[in-house]
């Protein structure tokens, strides 16, 4: 059970506070609702491009790192298709200047122009280290806009291709400021030896000035028309070996079924004993690796295949094994034991994960965007609440051929094989 | 509401206390040292199983690893998928990893399954067998794997800088070729189980809330004496290094970006020189405000990424820089890098940044030590070197106490130009 205290400054920002004496480092957590599924269609790329500029200074600090360092702190972020997530560990009599930071630029990015013309290079070779320079490295870039054809979960949150990280404008930048970083898109929690009166002064005295957003941006985001067939893409690529990837739609973030699928995701590939890895890649020897995997997006997101198969095996014939695990969860309940076991696994990774701050902190502001916090609590019971009946429905609704998006990602031969 | 001014830096407290965590050690019936790191909040426990198996010891490339990650695919009683299950589903986790030293098991469990599982980690610990269907596979598997590893430039650059500086003939330096998998075999593997996996051999790190029964669980599991009871020595003495190549450049036709290691051998971290070097190299390269990530990441654009770092094997160490950058621009890159460390042997660190780099390093301590598996991991980087928590004392004395000329004198002493090997891949 994590406790927590919850205000709202009259800013719109939302505040959550949880005590842990256990530790003396404190936790700062700030998400940003703004992920790149706000983003136009021919300037992807932009909120992930803009969590780079976030530290490129603010009107009263010039360098974000130097004083947080200077105060033994440490910090990162990361850009998803639908948050923008800043974080920090700081020694907690230091917990002051953490608020001072996030604040600053919050209220006013410098936006140098040398900023930006730098983390464009950064974001470039980023690109380049992680989607172009290895092997199976564009598999997103190419499954995305085969899944979705109208949401913008059909980018990635790099962008969809360099250009429009190239020609991203100062004026762009500004506007996405404007429009996404005020408090009331953001929700920061404090993690660690701290009290919320404490806190409560802190953050009245940092945030409480800023002016909650003027600009209007409900812009609603399209939602996916439901796919009537099945789609098939196939590539070739200097790889050594074949490979499968397929993607079915599934629920959103917040629908009651999202956790019996993620259960499901478990019994097909959480662990050696999972089903994909006994049957494929261990009895059959048809894979070398295989996942199941849910992509956890806010809106309909997706449910993936990915599997590396063994050289000589085929992918016609990969595929019909694969197929053959997916359709025993569609036409077989499962057993008792089975789903005890899935279910004991959540039980310990959420043990596991409530041993940091950060995580804590992390987890709070997250489950907070979703609607509440206290989420964070409740989730155990919705995963227990799952029965063998639920898998086999939710199996049935998602496995479906013209629900399904497939890969072949295959390895180029060479002099006509 | 009264405007704030931001212009004024809420003041800054160094940190000034680190409660070094000082484990409690107990002894199992046959002599297994257990050093217990008894905190947290949550009800639950890592165990580590710790070898004198790593790399250093293999007579044959690969033995050490595959030994390792094979204990748990079949042992006298269970079957690889038994385990498999009964780890699963008691929400355990049962991780293997092997380095340059030691090898290594350890069990994550939640406290109330203790006792379910522990059996399980016992006979892999003990008997496995290498079952030869399982070996088979899981060559297969590691060859696949090991042909995907060799398309990226950082891998191939990993693997070949330590060919590189310690030579192919050192087991620093050794690498394994595509043709090493096929030759890997369930006796040999039997065999170096037999010889490195004993109780004369072992050490353990539990950390967690510790149960109240956990000697009596750990002494009827493994507290007998193992099958082989003669401790082997198995020091080699010095090995001579020889490195290959200053200056190696290895072509990967259609790289966008090319990785970059540029470093040199060095000494293991009871080397007097360690400590203060690890300043040093934070200085250099080893946090986000480095004087390499400024100017080749924040103020160029050469790269996502750069650091460096001062690496402790039991038997020597290294120096190391590492990036990978936009193929255009790798000359560009390796330029500053050597200005960069020429900047810090000629002229002496600001007080300012010095003392940035002090509470940053303070800072980072404080992480090291903040929870259960954080100490375990800390503690566990000293165990083999025979040190305790008076290293991490030392260092802490170090960061205060170091000097700007003696930064500049260690930067002239270990970096030179002419001492450093340099690997391109791309």
């Amino acid at each position: 059970m994590i406790h927590f205290d919850k205000f709202i400054l009259k800013n719109g920002l939302r505040v959550i506070v949880h005590k842990d004496k256990s530790t003396p480092i404190v936790a700062v957590n700030i998400l940003y609702d703004v992920g790149a599924r706000y983003e136009d269609p021919e300037k992807t790329g932009f909120a992930h491009l803009f969590e780079h500029l976030m530290f490129g200074g603010s009107k009263n600090i010039p360098k974000y790192d130097e004083p947080l360092e200077k105060a033994g702190g440490e910090n990162n972020a990361f850009t998803n298709n639908d948050i923008t997530n800043y974080y920090l560990t700081i020694p907690k009599q230091n917990i002051e200047l953490a608020f001072w930071l996030e604040s600053d630029r919050m209220n006013n990015l410098a936006f140098s122009k040398k900023s930006l013309e730098v983390q464009r290079n950064v974001v470039i070779e980023e690109f380049k280290q992680s989607y172009l320079n290895q092997p199976y490295g564009d598999v997103w870039l190419l499954l995305r806009p085969l899944a979705f054809k109208v949401h913008p979960y059909r980018w990635s949150t790099i962008g969809k291709e360099i250009s429009h990280i190239e020609n991203a404008t100062m004026g762009d930048v500004k506007t996405f400021y404007k429009k996404f970083y005020n408090p009331d898109k953001a929700i920061i929690t404090i993690a660690g030896d701290i009290e919320t009166d404490e806190i409560k002064v802190l953050a009245e005295k940092w945030f409480g000035p800023i002016s909650s957003g003027k600009v209007n941006n409900n812009k609603t985001i399209p939602k996916e028309p439901k796919q009537t067939e099945a789609r098939v893409l196939t590539v070739e690529r200097d790889v050594p070996f074949d490979s499968i990837y397929k993607a079915y739609h599934m629920c959103a973030r917040r629908d009651k079924d999202y956790y019996t699928s993620d259960l499901i995701s478990d019994i097909l590939s959480n662990g050696d004993s999972s089903r994909l890895y006994l049957k494929l890649v261990k009895e059959r020897q048809i894979f070398s690796e295989i996942n199941a995997f849910i992509s956890g997006d806010f809106d309909e997101g997706m449910f993936i295949f990915s599997g590396k198969l063994i050289k000589g095996v085929s992918v016609e014939d990969g595929e019909k094994a694969l197929n053959k695990e997916i359709n025993k969860l569609k036409e077989v309940i499962i057993s008792k034991v089975d789903l005890a076991k899935v279910k004991n696994k959540i039980e310990s990774t959420l043990e596991f994960s409530e041993m940091s701050v950060l995580n804590k902190a992390m987890n709070l502001s997250f489950s907070e965007l979703l609607g509440d916090a206290n989420l964070i609590n409740q989730e155990i019971d919705y995963y227990n609440a799952v029965t063998k009946e639920d898998i086999h429905r939710v199996a049935n609704e998602i496995f479906r051929n013209e629900n399904c998006s497939t890969l072949y990602y295959l390895a180029k031969r060479d002099g006509g094989n | 509401m009264a405007e704030i001014n931001r212009t004024i830096q809420p003041e800054i407290k160094s940190v000034d206390r680190i409660d070094l965590f000082e484990p409690k050690q107990i002894t199992l019936d046959n002599g297994i040292p257990v050093y217990l790191i008894d905190t947290g909040t949550q009800e639950l426990i890592k165990i580590d199983f710790i070898f004198n198996a790593g790399k250093w010891y293999e007579e044959q490339l690969l033995l050490a690893d595959f030994t390792n990650n094979m204990l748990k695919e079949g042992t006298k009683n269970y079957t690889s998928q038994e385990i498999a299950e009964k780890i699963d589903y008691y929400g355990a986790h049962l991780e293997t990893s092997t380095g340059s030293d030691i090898a290594s098991v350890s069990l994550y469990t939640l406290n109330k399954y203790l006792e379910n599982v522990i059996c399980v980690v016992e006979d892999v610990i003990k008997n496995p067998v290498f079952p030869k269907k399982e070996l088979t596979t899981f060559i297969q598997n590691k060859k696949q794997e090991f042909l995907i590893n060799n398309e990226k430039v950082r891998h191939i650059a990993s693997r070949m800088f330590n060919k590189q500086i310690f030579g192919s003939g050192h087991p620093y330096g050794k690498t394994a070729v595509i043709d090493n998998f096929n030759k890997v075999t369930s006796e040999a593997l039997a065999a170096y189980h037999i010889k490195h996996y004993t109780h004369l051999d072992c050490k353990i790190i539990v950390s967690g809330m510790i149960p109240a029964n956990l000697t009596s669980i750990l002494n009827s599991h493994f507290g007998g004496k193992s099958p082989s009871s003669t401790e082997i020595k198995k020091e080699k003495g010095n090995i001579e290094i020889m490195p290959e190549g200053v200056k190696l450049h290895i072509k990967k036709a259609n790289a966008v970006q090319s990785a970059i290691r540029i470093g040199r051998p060095l000494f293991s971290k009871i080397h007097p020189d360690f400590l203060k070097l690890k300043v040093v190299n934070t200085v250099l390269g080893g946090y986000f405000g480095s004087r390499l990530m400024t100017n080749i990441r924040e103020d160029k654009g050469y790269t996502y990424g750069i650091g460096s770092a001062i690496v402790s094997l039991r038997n020597s160490g290294y120096f190391f820089i590492a990036s990978e950058v936009g193929s255009d621009v790798t000359d560009l890159a390796i330029n500053e890098i050597y200005n960069e460390i020429e900047k810090l042997q000629q002229e002496k660190v600001g007080i300012e940044e010095l003392n940035l780099v002090r509470n940053y390093l303070l800072g980072s301590m404080l992480r090291d030590f903040d929870g259960p598996f954080p100490i375990a991991e800390s503690f566990k980087s000293v165990l083999e070197y025979g040190l305790s928590s008076d290293y991490f004392q030392n260092y802490i004395d170090t960061i205060k106490s170091i000097t700007p000329e003696e930064i500049r004198n260690l930067a002239q002493k270990y970096f030179n130009k002419n001492d450093l090997y340099e690997l391109i891949v791309g």
